[in-house]
């Protein structure tokens, strides 16, 4: 078991004929990721990697079971085709895309919500459930099967600490990067309950930063709801305010977005907070024990 | 990225926001010129990127005959570490009342929040802190709009006074002008009510989204690379995401994620950070050698610490770009690297032998580099 997406999720690429789609759906696919379709318009008709390529999404989805869409389509059109794979009826849109318009996020953001449909990102590496499917951009090699769930708004660091998870006998199920930017369409408020609900996640590790109060809000529901530990982490604690630190969303806004406010909010719904990753396997296995 | 006040309120002008008379001088003749056409009292403000004019007395009222001398006063006066090198020249307001009309985009509600208080011509952040409940704020729908209906409700709870029409038509342009230029905040503040009971927007701020400026090719011109740091100048040209700070390590790592870690261990270990690298995924070595020789450029920087967990970027590529910096005589201080993840091993080897230290642990390679540039502060 796992959250989202497993070894029979079906996947369509958008952008599949373009250098980061086809080498990242080449990194999935030997994975073991079921890639079915691929998505580029004017480019329909193709085929890349054994995959046939279609010019748009609905035509796709007339001629494929999809499950799942990754978008690997450049900022100034990544909005667009992650609308339009909502529209065709893809009930899981991953935007891997980094730098899109905040404004065409929270117009996009909103009519996917509305339609229904999960989106995960944009600027995020997506997600992927251990030794079955990856559908995202991380080193699959790091990933093992096991007990923990991760949900973080980085990348790096999260292959890291699956790494140190992996590493340590602890094992990951489902790993849900959400993004760097300020805009997202799942935020961990949103995945806690999934793995709340998921047999196969004993603990859930979850990787904060500054900027904004997403932690906030998931420190409040863990405090109501949640019956498996959780571990936090915050990373960018010693940022400066009001610089952006890479994410386009890590950034700190007068008294909002700060590390004092989030680790006081984890304190609050006794979630520990881990200040270095080899601290994140200490104190899930402590968690757990 | 952020706009002078005098480029905010061009922007504001052409969405049909009104705003007083006003040009921009950069000496203090052109300020009395401008002053003199005018005819009547001036405002003469700085034009820097940082809050606190006023206060810090970057603004001032003056007769046209007096502008000249009071221009030269702040022209060149030192901000919060900005010179001020250009100041607008405003035609006085009369004002009877001062309000705040402001938007942002709000992470929590994923929408683009108005906010519109009595409580003007103050700091605002201030009245969020002491007086919430003057801060009426409205959430809108991204598919809507914000309707003039919907600004005269919030006009009316935030309890403003005066032409109920004209001031939620100023609001509703200035919605207009947020979206139509990808802003990521604007503000009129002080919104000022005249004694003649017009509307008229006595000062704004308008911060852009990088992120959209492709689509502004008018606005992304009014960048000012001379206001930034010429590393952080340096470093865009790369494609780097890079910010400068204060301290004396150096950092580059891959993942903004990742960098951001490395400056808590850093700082965790009683150091102080020079800068924030990311080099980015996938990069290769040439992309870390210019990393490194920038990072090395830097006075400030007495050690550099090179974090790196391999995914899609490969450590040996890493391992590459800095041995080339190194053997190209570009480094004058302690390296310090801890590398792991995709082509660990292939990284290691290439490292052997080479004047770096290599640590396993990301926090004992902060304790050491914070060691080799003089202990913790």
């Amino acid at each position: 078991m796992s959250i989202l997406v497993n070894k029979d999720t079906r996947v369509l690429v958008q952008g599949l004929t373009g250098r980061e789609g086809r080498f990242h759906a080449e990194q999935m696919i030997k994975y073991g990721t079921k890639i079915v379709a691929g998505v580029t318009p004017g480019k329909g008709g193709q085929e890349v990697l054994g995959v046939p390529v279609y010019d748009t999404v609905s035509e796709a989805v007339a001629n494929h079971q999809i499950d799942a869409s990754i978008v690997f389509v450049p900022a100034a059109a990544a909005a667009d085709a992650a609308l339009e794979a909502a529209h065709a009826g893809v009930p899981l849109v991953v935007l891997i895309t980094e730098g899109i318009p905040t404004l065409d996020m929270v117009a996009a953001v909103k009519e996917i919500k509305d339609l229904g449909v999960r989106l995960i990102g944009g600027n995020c590496p997506g997600l992927i459930s251990a030794e079955e499917t990856k559908i995202g951009i991380m080193p699959g090699h790091v990933f093992k099967k096991g007990r923990v769930g991760l949900i973080s708004r980085s990348g790096t660091l999260t292959y890291e600490a699956a790494a140190a998870l992996s590493n340590s006998g602890l094992g990951n199920t489902t790993t849900v990067g959400i993004g760097g930017d300020p805009i997202i369409g799942t935020t961990f408020k949103d995945l806690l309950p999934l793995f709340n609900e998921d047999p196969e996640t004993e603990a859930v590790v979850v990787i904060g930063e500054i900027g904004g109060s997403d932690e906030e809000e998931a420190a409040a529901w863990v405090k109501e709801h949640m019956k498996k530990p959780v571990v936090g982490f915050i990373g960018g604690r010693s940022a400066p305010k009001g610089k952006r630190m890479g994410h386009a969303g890590a950034i700190i806004m007068g008294d909002v977005g700060t590390p004092e406010s989030k680790l006081k909010a984890f304190a609050e719904a006794g979630i520990p907070v881990a200040d270095t990753i080899d601290e994140i396997v200490e104190l899930v296995k402590k968690a757990l024990s | 990225m952020k706009l002078h006040e005098f480029q905010a309120k061009e922007i504001l002008a052409k969405y049909g926001v009104p705003v007083p008379p006003g040009k921009v001088a950069y000496t203090p003749e052109e300020a009395e010129r401008i002053a003199k056409d005018y005819g009547k009292l001036v405002v003469i403000k700085a034009q820097v990127h940082v809050g606190g004019r006023g206060k810090a007395g970057g603004v001032k009222l003056a007769k046209p005959e007096e502008s000249r001398e009071v221009a030269g006063k702040i022209l060149g006066m030192d901000i919060k570490g900005l010179t001020v090198k250009k100041v607008l020249v405003a035609e006085a307001v009369d004002i009877a009342k001062e309000y705040y009309a402001g938007l942002i985009i709000d992470r929590s509600s994923q929408r683009v929040v108005l906010m519109v208080s009595k409580e003007g011509g103050v700091d605002i952040e201030e009245v969020a802190r002491t007086n919430p409940k003057a801060i009426v704020k409205y959430a809108i729908d991204p598919h809507k709009g914000l309707r003039p209906f919907e600004a005269r409700e919030v006009v009316k709870k935030a309890g403003l006074e005066g032409n109920l029409n004209r001031l939620a038509s100023a609001i509703v342009k200035l919605y207009n002008a947020f979206v139509g230029s990808d802003a990521s905040l604007a503000e009129i503040n002080p919104l000022v009510v005249t004694e003649q009971g017009e509307i008229i927007a006595a000062d704004a701020k308008i911060d852009l989204d990088d992120n959209a400026l492709f689509r502004h090719p008018d606005l992304a011109k009014l960048r000012e690379v001379e206001a930034e740091h010429p590393l952080e100048i340096e470093a865009s040209n790369y494609g780097f995401a890079y910010v400068k700070l204060d301290g004396d390590v150096g950092i580059i790592g891959n993942g903004a994620g990742l960098v951001m870690y490395t400056l808590d261990l850093v700082n965790r270990a009683g150091g102080k950070p020079a800068n924030f690298l990311d080099i980015g995924g996938g990069a290769k070595a040439d992309v870390v050698y210019n990393a490194v020789k920038l990072v090395a450029k830097d006075p400030d920087v007495k050690g550099i610490f090179i974090n790196i967990f391999g995914g899609i970027t490969r450590a040996d590529e890493v391992a590459k770009g800095v041995i080339k910096a190194l053997e190209e005589g570009l480094v004058k201080v302690p390296v310090v690297m801890r590398v792991a993840g995709t082509a660990e091993e292939e990284a290691k080897k290439l490292l052997e032998g080479k004047p770096i230290y290599l640590y396993p642990n990301s926090l004992e390679a902060a304790k050491a580099i914070v060691t080799m540039v003089g202990g913790a502060k």
